[in-house]
């Protein structure tokens, strides 16, 4: 027994083992800081200046519709703030605009690129263009944005049902948890792929119905370690003490079992969480995933695959998606190894 | 001048290196057993009798060992691996305290044993066989034809305990270090295998190193006797001498820390609280694809128990005890049988949400205080969790008042309500526990082992926490336990199980007196050992 006044929960104790693997604390760091930068993304990369002064007025064009007639263009349509007019028009003395560090949306086409398409890094395009010209890294920003939110949620989707599932089988055990397992052999030797083939022509591709069917089988690998911890933790004593105190099957599921059963859980979210990315970069590599206009990893390494010579998109795609995955997996190295118990 | 001893063991020391610094498990422990002597080390769990063991066949791999072991005039810490190789299992032999682990279960019995005849003797493998069987004869093994081709899940444990001697003996040691070698058996069996250990010692000339916290075997077995706390050898002396006139006041002690009966009397109008009739347990087991026979683990059980007074329930593993009692409480996995009655109300019956009312009246307390508390809440929400579901009208403050006065009570102070189970001893998880189940002062609790898991000192103090608590709150308890002497002090009343079905019940002291059923009669006799 120690003799110091603080006592550290188990979940305190395991953050600072967290914290003393190097690797996996600053990986957690870089990716949060990304994943919080991507959130912003509107605001580092658009082809709309934040803020632009004209003629005494000043306008915030990316949250207003400014039109070219009030920068002294000729049309009433909305502004394109890659013409070299309307830059010139903005540079001239006592107007002022302020852009954002990449100046193009994920779907922005530059019509005044020097370059044909797909073009090379450049000074106007850093990492070049797709072969529609829209520049490779606000598809990749944005890209990363829809990969690592699509990826979260789909975890936390995949964590609810499976722990609630897996809870149910474990903790009642029996017929309950015997019909269980036949469902999920059943569910799980569904041929996943076809069904996503059938759906894409049924509905119209979309995140919100790949991140349903995703959901439908990714849960199942998670519901088997919640019921084995499960199994393990309802026959240990304290349960049979929290159900001689009175406590109902609920109570003692959530208060007692669930915190104790939550390892495997919590050491499999980042691995899930690349998994899932992994997933729907493959689905729309093979065009199955969201719809061309969304911007994605996996559209990405499709027109890298069609432009073999335009190496500047394979190669950035490659980075970033290498990048990220390798920062979940340290993560998620350093956590599993945090919440060893064995470890002091 | 005495023969040269076969061992001899000067100053060692034995560190462990842990990420919180240098522990010393074992410091400068020296002692000699000679040729054909019985020796016993002996102390509380973490004293460090294993790790010296260990230490002296240099089994230990991630400690730092200093000091001599001079084993038959050769110092063993100068010998390469090989020749420490050829002593082990050939000059040294070792017996765990665990059959079940100890041995390995992908090969039959035989197999094991006949590995180190083998290995060491070089003998072919039909030899070995033959000397298998006569070895597993020699330990008293019914049919050992038969059983040396038995997996060692096939063996009940304290065959699986011969089985281990058997292999140990293969080559013939010169010195047997036997570590805890029945504390995992049932109390008859402990018998047969002391005795067993003692006659092959007589037959063989063998030196025996025993290794154990039972006092009453250790007496019975050995000839001179170490006593180990925390690391030390505080005293050394021949058993006679050692018990009857011990010269330190650890050994003082630890001899004298047998439970002692500190029970009060029960009030000769005390109202009846709990009554049972032909109370059985029933679960259901599977026998081909669909159909299912019953199996009753318990049967036909007949018990009262009146306010103020405790029943012991006593029996081996497997008897059933740890069952009726929990059928008693509702809280058994399989299906009661008979008619149960608690504070008059029938109890067989109701479902588990009827029963939640009255669940605050009787409460359980459980032998392994390691898996008893949820790991991850604090103190103070273990303990106060029953108050909360039970008297929702508390406060927190009121509640935290509560659960220091509890605290206080079992001997706590509030600076433990913000610590978590895993800071506390084995005894100090056992008064958490049972302040957890006193709080709600129940009617009726339920003692699973309570104190089977603790050292003998801690045992007492335990033991007269419940005696203080049952006098000052006239609780009754069920008592469950296959220690003897503490059912002795303990219990007002007693049965005695044995699958599943009560052999003898009685006043404790009478029965204790004159037990009228031979299983009690044989109980008794390895009790007094």
């Amino acid at each position: 027994m120690s003799g110091t006044a603080v006592s550290l929960t188990p979940g305190q104790r395991a953050f600072r083992r967290f914290k003393t693997d190097r690797r996996g604390w600053w990986s957690l760091w870089i990716f949060t800081v990304l994943v919080v930068l991507s959130l912003f993304a509107e605001v580092l990369s658009n082809n709309r200046p934040i803020a632009a002064h004209y003629d005494g007025k000043t306008y915030f064009p990316l949250f207003q519709n400014v039109p070219e007639t009030a920068l002294g263009g000729d049309f009433a349509t909305e502004t394109d703030y890659l013409d070299p007019f309307i830059r010139s028009q903005l540079a001239k003395p006592g107007n002022w605009a302020i852009y954002p560090l990449n100046p193009y949306r994920f779907d922005t086409i530059n019509y005044f690129s020097p370059s044909p398409n797909p073009a090379p890094p450049s000074r106007v395009n850093v990492l070049g263009t797709d072969d529609r010209g829209r520049d490779v890294l606000a598809r990749l920003i944005y890209g990363f944005r829809v990969s690592v939110l699509f990826g979260l949620a789909l975890t936390a989707i995949g964590v609810v049902i499976g722990v609630i599932t897996g809870a149910v089988q474990g903790f009642f055990g029996g017929r309950i948890d015997l019909f269980f397992q036949r469902f999920i052999e059943i569910w799980g030797s569904m041929p996943e792929l076809y069904l996503l083939l059938i759906f894409a022509s049924l509905f119209e591709p979309g995140v919100l119905i790949l991140l349903v069917i995703l959901s439908l089988f990714g849960w199942m690998g998670l519901s088997d370690y919640v019921r084995a911890e499960f199994l393990r933790n309802r026959n240990l004593e304290y349960v049979t003490a929290a159900r001689a105190l009175g406590l109902s099957n609920s109570q003692i599921i959530w208060r007692h079992v669930l915190p104790n059963s939550l390892t495997p859980v919590i050491a499999f979210l980042p691995f899930r969480m690349s998994g899932a990315i992994l997933a729907l970069t493959s689905l729309d590599f093979l065009g199955l995933g969201v719809p061309p206009s969304t911007p994605s990893l996996g559209e990405l390494l499709a027109q890298g695959k069609a432009n073999l010579d335009a190496w500047w998109i394979t190669l950035s795609t490659f980075a970033v998606l290498v990048g990220t995955l390798m920062l979940l997996i340290f993560i998620g190295e350093a956590l599993r190894s945090a919440l060893d118990t064995r470890k002091g | 001048m005495p023969p040269a001893p076969l061992i001899e063991v000067d100053q060692l020391c034995v560190d462990f290196i842990g990420a919180s610094g240098t522990v010393r498990a074992v410091d400068s422990v020296s002692f000699a057993i000679a040729r054909g002597e019985k020796f016993a080390l002996v102390g509380e769990s973490g004293s460090g009798k294993t790790v010296t063991a260990l230490a002296m066949l240099r089994l230990l791999t991630d400690a730092r060992v200093s000091g001599q072991v001079r084993f038959a005039g050769r110092d063993l810490a100068t010998l390469s691996e090989p020749e420490l190789r050829g002593i082990r299992g050939r000059q040294i032999a070792m017996i765990f305290q665990e059959p079940m682990s100890a041995l390995n279960p992908l090969y039959s019995v035989g197999e094991q044993i006949g590995e180190t005849l083998t290995l060491h003797e070089g003998m072919s493998r039909a030899q070995a066989r033959a000397r298998s069987i006569e070895l597993l004869d020699l330990t008293g093994i019914t049919e050992p034809q038969r059983r040396i081709d038995s997996y060692p899940h096939e063996l009940s444990g304290g065959q699986r305990q011969r089985a281990m001697i058997a292999m140990a003996l293969a080559c013939s040691p010169e010195l047997l270090i036997a570590d805890e070698p029945t504390t995992a058996l049932d109390v008859t069996i402990q018998r047969q295998i002391i005795e067993l250990l003692d006659d092959l010692q007589r037959q063989i000339g063998m030196s025996v190193l025993l290794i154990s916290h039972d006092l009453p075997l250790v007496r019975r077995f050995a000839q001179r006797v170490g006593v180990m706390r925390q690391g030390h050898l505080v005293e050394i002396a021949p058993t006679a001498q050692l018990f009857d006139a011990p010269q330190d006041a650890y050994t003082r002690r630890l001899i004298d820390s047998h439970p002692r009966r500190t029970i009060g009397a029960i009030e000769p109008d005390a109202p009846q609280l709990l009554s049972g009739r032909g109370v059985g347990c029933r679960f259901w087991i599977k026998s081909g694809w669909f159909s299912r026979k019953p199996f009753d683990a318990v049967k036909d059980v007949d018990v009262t128990l009146s306010q103020g007074e405790t029943l012991g329930i006593v029996g081996e593993s497997g008897s059933g005890k740890t069952t009726l009692g929990m059928t008693l409480l509702r809280l058994a996995a399989g299906d009661p049988i008979g008619e149960i009655r608690f504070m008059g109300e029938r109890i067989d019956t109701s479902s588990q949400s009827e029963l939640r009312r009255l669940r605050s009246r009787m409460q359980v307390v459980f032998q392994d205080p390691y898996n008893a508390l949820s790991p991850r809440m604090t103190i103070e929400q273990i303990v106060g969790e029953g108050l909360a579901l039970h008297q929702p009208g508390l406060g927190s403050a009121e509640r935290r008042d509560a659960v220091v006065a509890m605290l206080q009570e079992v001997g706590l102070d509030a600076s433990a309500l913000s610590r978590y189970p895993n800071e506390f001893s084995g005894g100090q998880r056992q008064r958490i526990a049972i302040a957890r189940a006193a709080i709600l002062r129940p009617a009726l609790m339920l003692l699973d082992e309570p104190t089977s898991a603790l050292d003998v000192s801690v045992q007492q103090q335990v033991l007269e926490l419940l005696a203080e608590l049952q006098r000052k709150y006239a609780m009754s308890y069920l008592f469950i336990t296959h220690d003897l002497a503490v059912i002795r002090a303990m219990s007002h009343r007693m049965i005695v199980m044995k699958e599943g079905r009560v052999v003898e019940s009685g006043l404790t002291e009478s029965l204790f007196e004159s037990p009228t059923a031979d299983y009690t009669r044989q109980l008794l006799a390895s009790f007094r050992l």
